[in-house]
């Protein structure tokens, strides 16, 4: 019964976004104020009738109901209730289910924060947001409908793939879709802007918030999912290139881009054509990235082609949303022009420099992403361009881009004033460099290059970010919250280098086999394998080994337990590693093989400051977090409504 | 409207008539992008074993006889793909095929084979990336046949398998050299 009802939700809210859509657009269009008023109501029930589907989904789940096709493919009886939650995201049809949740949330957090708008920008606002939940909500209902029964009912489920039953993975997709789906709020503002032909500082300053907090739910999600990687897939790395994560990868830094090129906007009415276009592909790279995964076309091209229909319907809802608002984009662009002037060392130039090199990574990565899957629908095979190709590419425009931030943050707007500023970036450059050769030695004793221009980056980009709120406070200037984010996020920027620099270039690993009483050593520390034996969890059964470490004076420093699992259901065999972890380095042990005799084969790795690497992650969306709640985006709205700020016409 | 802001518009269309016509499966002749490299001398190469930095691994090594370069990494999943097929075209033939790891980790690449099983006759390491840059390889998996005269006969772009060896490479080559 459950099953139907979802289905009757989802059918429900279709109607509901086909008339958020239309009362939105066409009253809007047309000045009806009654048609208008229909708008955000249409809007909130859209959200109501989608998460009711999805809680009929979950209640599927939960009650084991292996009647429902997805639920069957998806769970099994033995699966933790945590799990059984996570499992309707753990595939195809509920992924898109929660994408379209996801999307009528934000929808419904516009509509209800949306007041201080003009009626007939919001309205066109949430009509573009309703076309696409439309269409999305079609595709699920035509071709990826979770809630099919399968008659007659399997006894039992196929269980969920035991790669994602993990805490950090069951929380990885919905966050990760709250940042992919929130850039549909600034593309949706950025299309009602060019329906109006209106794009000016206001426009700016009303999309930008929406726009930082949908970047920095992306950037936790990025995170949690490198962090996942790191300890459960059982070989260290931390990032692998995969399609997978490129697909997330490069919305994150358009998405970067675009926070940075608003402010820009915002401040100076600068790059107006160039903030929409963006805004309108940082969505689109979403959406391409979305449906690249979930269609499963990188991964098998076949599984893809296997339902011709949900190729084809995805292709014309891509071809749609983003044809759509490029066409438009490219009817309105030319009246956007902007007038005010700024000189070479201005924070404008360097904000320029900064979309131009962020765009340059972006685009390299996506060719990267999409040269495979070209050959492979070509019919000339699987191919992979891997971390060789990225690790290289990558590099290119993002040392420049550091370099130019540790300047550009002291950058004033529109005027050179770098001169004042000398003296301070002197002390920040001396004192990057002496830290940066510290360190190499404390860790190597030797010096690379590539490792010191790293390290040096690094510091000075957390020493220059410190510095600015710093140098407000000893001059008892005030510091707006938009300053401090600024300068956390841009810590965290320094700080990620830091830790992927010595965490890369320090790390040491060995394969080893060991017997039982018997050690290995991995960068001065003594790996001894005290004991293995079988342990026994809900689903599953694990051999456990029994690591002792102690440091190069003989203390012991931890005693690690690497699992071995075999989930029951479909008897993978899963690696759950060991890891030490303290402020300056992890210690990982993940467990191999038997090899038979009583000897096992290990994989010990010594990585130093790698948890830098996610923390910094984590200090940029901090920084989003205290500048999207800066003052003036609270108070913007209540100065519109009193008329205090007359948007000019573009 | 001005030409230079439609692009955009114009650079995803292509990009989108493209997925469609892959996707309603045009008939797109593969031979396009061979390579150069077919029917003249194999590029030499000089560089160690995997495992073994004092043995020497080279192209004169292999002169006179055909045998098969198979460029991989622990890095590549259509390499894992294809592996259980190198082995299974490594049981057929006695053809050696010698791999070369590209780019990769070495003890990655060691703790493969042990694992998955070894089809190479030997495996020379490129960790620059220089022989495959000779070699004109577009992305791993890559494979290329040499004939006993040393010219490049055949490439695999992408995953082998046993099919395309009995079809493509042992059918280019004099029958009582395969088995």
């Amino acid at each position: 019964m459950n099953a139907e009802l979802g289905q009757i939700a989802l059918i429900l809210a279709l109607c509901l976004a086909v008339s958020q859509a239309v009362f939105g657009l066409v009253g809007a269009a047309r000045g009806w104020g009654n048609w208008m008023a229909v708008t955000r109501p249409a809007t909130v029930g859209q959200a109501g009738f989608v998460a009711l589907a999805f809680l009929m989904l979950v209640s599927a789940f939960l009650a084991n109901d292996f009647s429902v096709q997805y639920v069957a493919t998806n769970s099994n009886s033995q699966l933790p209730t945590l799990y059984r939650v996570a499992a309707v995201w753990g595939a195809h049809e509920g992924s898109m289910l929660l994408w379209a949740m996801i999307l009528a949330l934000w929808s419904g957090a516009v509509a209800l924060l949306s007041r201080s708008l003009p009626q007939g920008f919001a309205c066109r606002v949430l009509g573009v947001l309703g076309i696409i939940s439309a269409g999305i909500l079609l595709f699920i209902l035509l071709t990826s409908n979770p809630f099919s029964r399968i008659l007659p009912a399997p006894f039992d489920g196929n269980d969920l793939n035991p790669l994602l039953q993990d805490p950090a993975l069951a929380m990885h997709p919905p966050i990760l879709y709250t940042g992919y789906v929130g850039f549909a709020v600034a593309f949706a503002f950025a299309c009602a802007a060019m329906i109006e032909g209106r794009l000016d500082q206001t426009w700016a300053r009303w999309t930008r918030p929406w726009t930082i907090v949908a970047w920095l739910f992306l950037t936790t999600g990025i995170t949690l999912g490198s962090w996942w990687a790191y300890y459960e897939l059982g070989w260290g790395g931390w990032w692998m290139w995969d399609p997978v994560e490129n697909a997330s990868f490069m919305p994150w830094l358009a998405g970067t881009a675009l926070i940075h090129s608003l402010a820009a906007t915002e401040k100076r009415g600068l790059y107006r054509s160039w903030t929409l276009l963006l805004a309108l592909f940082t969505f689109s790279l979403s959406l391409l990235g979305t449906f690249l995964v979930r269609s499963g076309i990188i991964v098998s091209v076949h599984a893809f082609a296997s339902d011709p229909l949900r190729g084809v319907f995805i292709l014309g809802l891509l071809a749609t949303f983003i044809l759509g608002a490029l066409t438009l984009y490219a009817m309105r662009a030319g009246q956007l022009r902007s007038s005010a002037g700024f000189e070479l060392w201005s924070r404008e130039s360097f904000l320029l420099f900064n979309n131009v090199l962020l765009i340059i990574a972006a685009s390299l990565i996506l060719l990267g992403t999409l040269y495979p899957l070209l050959l492979a629908l070509l019919e000339l095979g699987t191919i992979s361009v891997g971390p060789p190709y990225f690790q290289l590419v990558f590099l290119v425009p993002v040392i420049p881009l550091l370099g130019l931030l540790i300047v550009g943050m002291h950058s004033a707007w529109k005027r050179a004033r770098i001169a004042p500023l000398k003296q301070r970036l002197v002390g920040i450059v001396v004192a990057a460099v002496i830290a940066a050769v510290l360190l190499s030695l404390l860790f190597a004793g030797r010096m690379r290059t590539m490792v010191l221009v790293g390290l040096f980056l690094a510091i000075a980009t957390m020493l220059s970010a410190l510095s600015i709120p710093f140098d407000s406070l000893r001059r008892r200037l005030p510091v707006p919250r938009g300053v401090v984010g600024m300068a956390v996020a841009h810590f965290g920027v320094g700080m990620f280098a830091l830790g992927a620099t010595v965490a890369s270039a320090y790390q040491s690993e060995r394969d080893v086999s060991l017997a039982i009483g018997q050690s290995a050593n991995v960068a001065g520390y003594d790996f001894k394998l005290t004991d293995m034996r079988m342990v026994e969890g809900p689903n599953y059964v694990a051999r456990e080994a029994e690591v002792i470490i102690s440091d190069a004076k003989g203390r012991v420093v931890a005693t690690l337990h690497p699992q071995k699992r075999t989930y029951r259901v479909q008897q993978n065999p899963m690696t759950e590693a060991g890891i030490d972890v303290t402020w300056q380095r992890d210690l990982f042990v993940a467990l191999g093989d038997n090899l038979g005799e009583g000897v096992w084969s290990l994989r010990l790795q010594y990585k130093p400051l790698i948890r830098y690497l996610w923390l910094g992650a984590l200090f940029m969306a901090l920084g989003g977090i205290i500048a999207a709640t800066d003052r003036r985006y609270r108070t913007a709205g209540a100065r519109e409504a009193t008329g205090e700020t007359v948007p000019e016409r573009a | 409207m001005k030409a230079r802001f439609l692009i955009p518009a114009a650079s995803v269309a292509v990009l989108f008539g493209f997925f469609w016509y892959a996707l309603k499966g045009g008939n797109y002749d593969p031979q396009l992008i061979d390579s150069p490299l077919i029917n003249r001398a194999a590029p030499g190469f000089s560089t160690v074993r995997l495992g073994d930095p004092n043995q020497p691994l080279g192209l004169q090594q292999y002169l006179g006889k055909p045998f098969v370069v198979n460029f991989w990494g622990t890095w590549c999943a259509g390499c894992r793909q294809e592996h259980p097929e190198l082995l299974a075209i490594a049981h057929e033939t006695r053809i050696p095929i010698i791999g070369i790891d590209w780019k990769d980790d070495h003890a990655a690449a060691a703790n493969w084979l042990a694992e998955l099983g070894n089809p190479f006759q030997a495996v020379g390491i490129d960790d620059d990336g220089k022989i495959a840059i000779d070699w004109g390889v577009y992305g791993a998996p890559e494979t290329f046949l040499v004939d006993a005269q040393g010219r490049v006969i055949h490439k695999q772009v992408g995953p082998m398998t046993l099919d395309v060896w009995r079809k493509e490479f042992a059918a280019r080559l004099p029958a009582g050299a395969v088995k």
